[in-house]
């Protein structure tokens, strides 16, 4: 707009040659823009584009990083679907996915309900409650989940008070994934934030029209607040399941390095590492990290195109 | 107080202190949740080896400062500093590389149009949900290849390229939201963008930068995976690995130094986290509301 205003204000003789000087204006711009964004382009080509379709042809060969790689065409994927560690180490992650998630969800919404009511300490214990989704991807932190949950250890003697004689889940294979379920959970402060957030956004009117209209605070939350925070819900559905697929270090260091006991907590990345790096199988480890990749690109469709059914959009969106 | 002189105000009053001190109650439960784990490892870390796993007390009851005077032993030969540096090292130079490469990627995306922008943008948005175990492998090929394995450039050479999409994003939607009419002033003056970028964008865009900046740098401190596949020389581990070795080699006759380690590796984290809690979580909210 300002620069229309401007335009009449320009030295009369440059104005004959404008169009000629907005072609190349524009091609100018264009230059810049590419100048300017050249370190992503370059990234983009070399550490992602490049390397996803060297991977996926890597996923057809055997590859042991001395000799080049040899066709082999669907072996490896025949070969992963019959290997019981790869199915042991799909079932781990899915179990780990379907019960850290919602859970993980769960809590983030219930305590992003109780900090968006105005008291007084609200903001500390916002940033108390962010805090461990920072620190909890540390070795340190994965250490003092190893001795917290280990034989005789303070998770222990509680259940034991319980009457549940299980010892330290750390050793035990059918519980150690729970350990690595709580370290999730724990983590329930980044969806909170962002709950909170899409809270505070829900008009006040809203609520109060709900109120008149007799509905109680059970109603209003699922009439009301649960329509209106349903696009950060789907986001954060979409973001933590992406994640928890992901899962490495918490079950490489809270269980053990080779992601033990008896493979219980053989998430999808350790195998991977393992077949990759340890094994030096590049070809079956490209073939397993396309699989996932395939996985994780079903589930984001899935859950896009089910938004239909469940996600409210504002029409007057801002 | 004010139930005596008048009899309908008390149980509006007496209501509201009820809700207040179950709220308060809720709050404090999950604080104690939260908290004990890292209330745990300041304690434990003043305790003698045998009794931290075993004691069931938070804290001590001589505290003892054996666990961190055993750090300066070292582990097999190297010194606790050496992994810190390492780590410092790999943290502040992602910082240079995201803030630099970033801002620049989001200049471009925000301030200038150009053909193909739009679908540039897409991708950029896409590469947010890859899993990036896709590019584990070959990329270790391709570095490996240029013979950079065990040297920091696999580990920020994509920081300097803007690979971290979700930075980019911060940062395109903060200058998205300057006012247009600086950049166009900046204009007519006769600034280029290298200008407007530098003198005008930059300087506007601190919030977005800090935010990425103490993201970045907590990211590449916990860093785990990166540093266990490419570095191979104990002197060139950073503090993570340096913590495994620690458990690997020492982890049992050691124990209390290993916890006292952990400690010392968190105080950075939280020490940043405390100092800027509020753009980290003001950073965190943005993204979910935009996304």
């Amino acid at each position: 707009m300002t620069l229309v205003k401007e335009a009449p204000a320009r030295p009369a003789g440059k104005r004959p040659a404008a169009p000629a000087a907005g072609r190349r204006g524009r091609r100018r711009e264009t230059l810049a823009g590419y100048l300017f964004m050249s370190p992503w382009i370059a990234g983009f080509l070399l550490l992602t584009a490049g390397p996803m379709i060297a991977s996926l042809y890597y996923a057809f060969t055997s590859y042991n990083l001395f000799t080049p790689p040899q066709w082999v065409g669907l072996d490896n994927f025949t070969t992963m679907f019959q290997d019981p560690r790869w199915q042991k180490s799909v079932e781990v992650t899915l179990k780990y996915v379907v019960v850290a998630t919602p859970l993980k969800l769960l809590l983030a919404l219930g305590v992003a309900l109780l900090l968006a009511q105005k008291r007084r300490g609200q903001g500390l214990y916002r940033a108390a409650f962010y805090m461990p989704s920072l620190i909890g991807a540390s070795v340190s932190v994965g250490f003092v989940w190893r001795a917290l949950f280990s034989d005789d250890a303070v998770v222990d003697r509680t259940q034991k008070i319980f009457g549940l004689d299980v010892g330290g889940w750390i050793g035990n294979p059918d519980y150690v994934i729970y350990a690595l379920v709580a370290l999730s959970i724990w983590q329930f402060g980044a969806p909170m934030v962002i709950f909170l957030a899409g809270l505070k956004q829900v008009p006040q009117e809203l609520y109060e029209a709900a109120e008149m209209d007799g509905a109680g605070p059970l109603r209003r939350f699922w009439n009301v607040t649960l329509p209106m925070i349903s696009p950060v819900l789907f986001f954060n559905v979409l973001l933590e399941s992406i994640h928890a697929f992901q899962v490495f270090g918490s079950a490489y260091v809270v269980s053990d390095t080779r992601c033990g006991p008896a493979d219980a907590t053989l998430v999808y990345t350790c195998y991977l590492y393992q077949k990759g790096f340890k094994e030096a199988q590049m070809g079956f480890a490209s073939a397993m990290a396309w699989t996932l990749v395939i996985a994780v690109a079903l589930v984001t469709a899935v859950l896009f195109w089910s938004q239909k059914k469940w996600v409210h959009y504002e029409e007057a969106a801002k | 107080m004010t139930s005596a002189t008048s009899p309908a105000l008390p149980t509006a009053h007496e209501r509201r202190r009820v809700g207040s001190i179950a709220w308060h109650v809720g709050a404090l439960l999950v604080l104690a949740v939260v908290l004990y784990p890292v209330i745990w490892v300041v304690g434990a870390s003043f305790k003698p080896s045998k009794d931290i796993i075993a004691s069931l007390d938070l804290l001590p009851t001589a505290p003892v400062w054996a666990n961190f005077s055993g750090l300066a032993d070292g582990i097999s030969g190297i010194s606790i500093g050496s992994f810190f540096w390492n780590s410092l090292v790999y943290a502040v130079l992602a910082v240079v590389g995201v803030v630099l490469s970033s801002s620049l990627t989001a200049y471009a995306f925000a301030k200038i149009r150009f053909a193909g922008r739009n679908l540039l943008f897409t991708l950029m948005i896409g590469t947010l949900l890859l899993p990036y175990h896709v590019l584990l492998i070959p990329q270790y090929v391709l570095f490996r290849n240029l013979e950079l394995t065990d040297t920091l450039v696999p580990l920020v050479a994509g920081k300097f390229l803007a690979t971290e999409a979700f930075f980019v994003f911060l940062m395109v939607q903060f200058m998205r939201g300057l006012p247009r009419e600086l950049d166009e002033a900046a204009k007519l003056d006769g600034c280029g963008h290298l200008r407007t970028y530098w003198s005008i964008v930059l300087p506007l865009s601190r919030p977005a930068i800090i935010t990425s900046a103490i993201f970045t740098f907590i990211n590449a401190w916990n860093d785990f995976m990166g540093p266990l596949i490419y570095l191979n020389t104990p002197e060139k581990y950073t503090v993570s690995l340096g913590l495994m070795m620690f458990r690997d080699q020492e982890g049992i006759s050691n124990y209390g130094s290993m916890i006292a380690m952990s400690l010392v590796a968190l105080v950075p984290v939280i020490a940043f986290f405390m100092a800027f809690q509020r753009y980290l979580i003001d950073g965190m909210a943005t993204s979910g509301l935009k996304g």
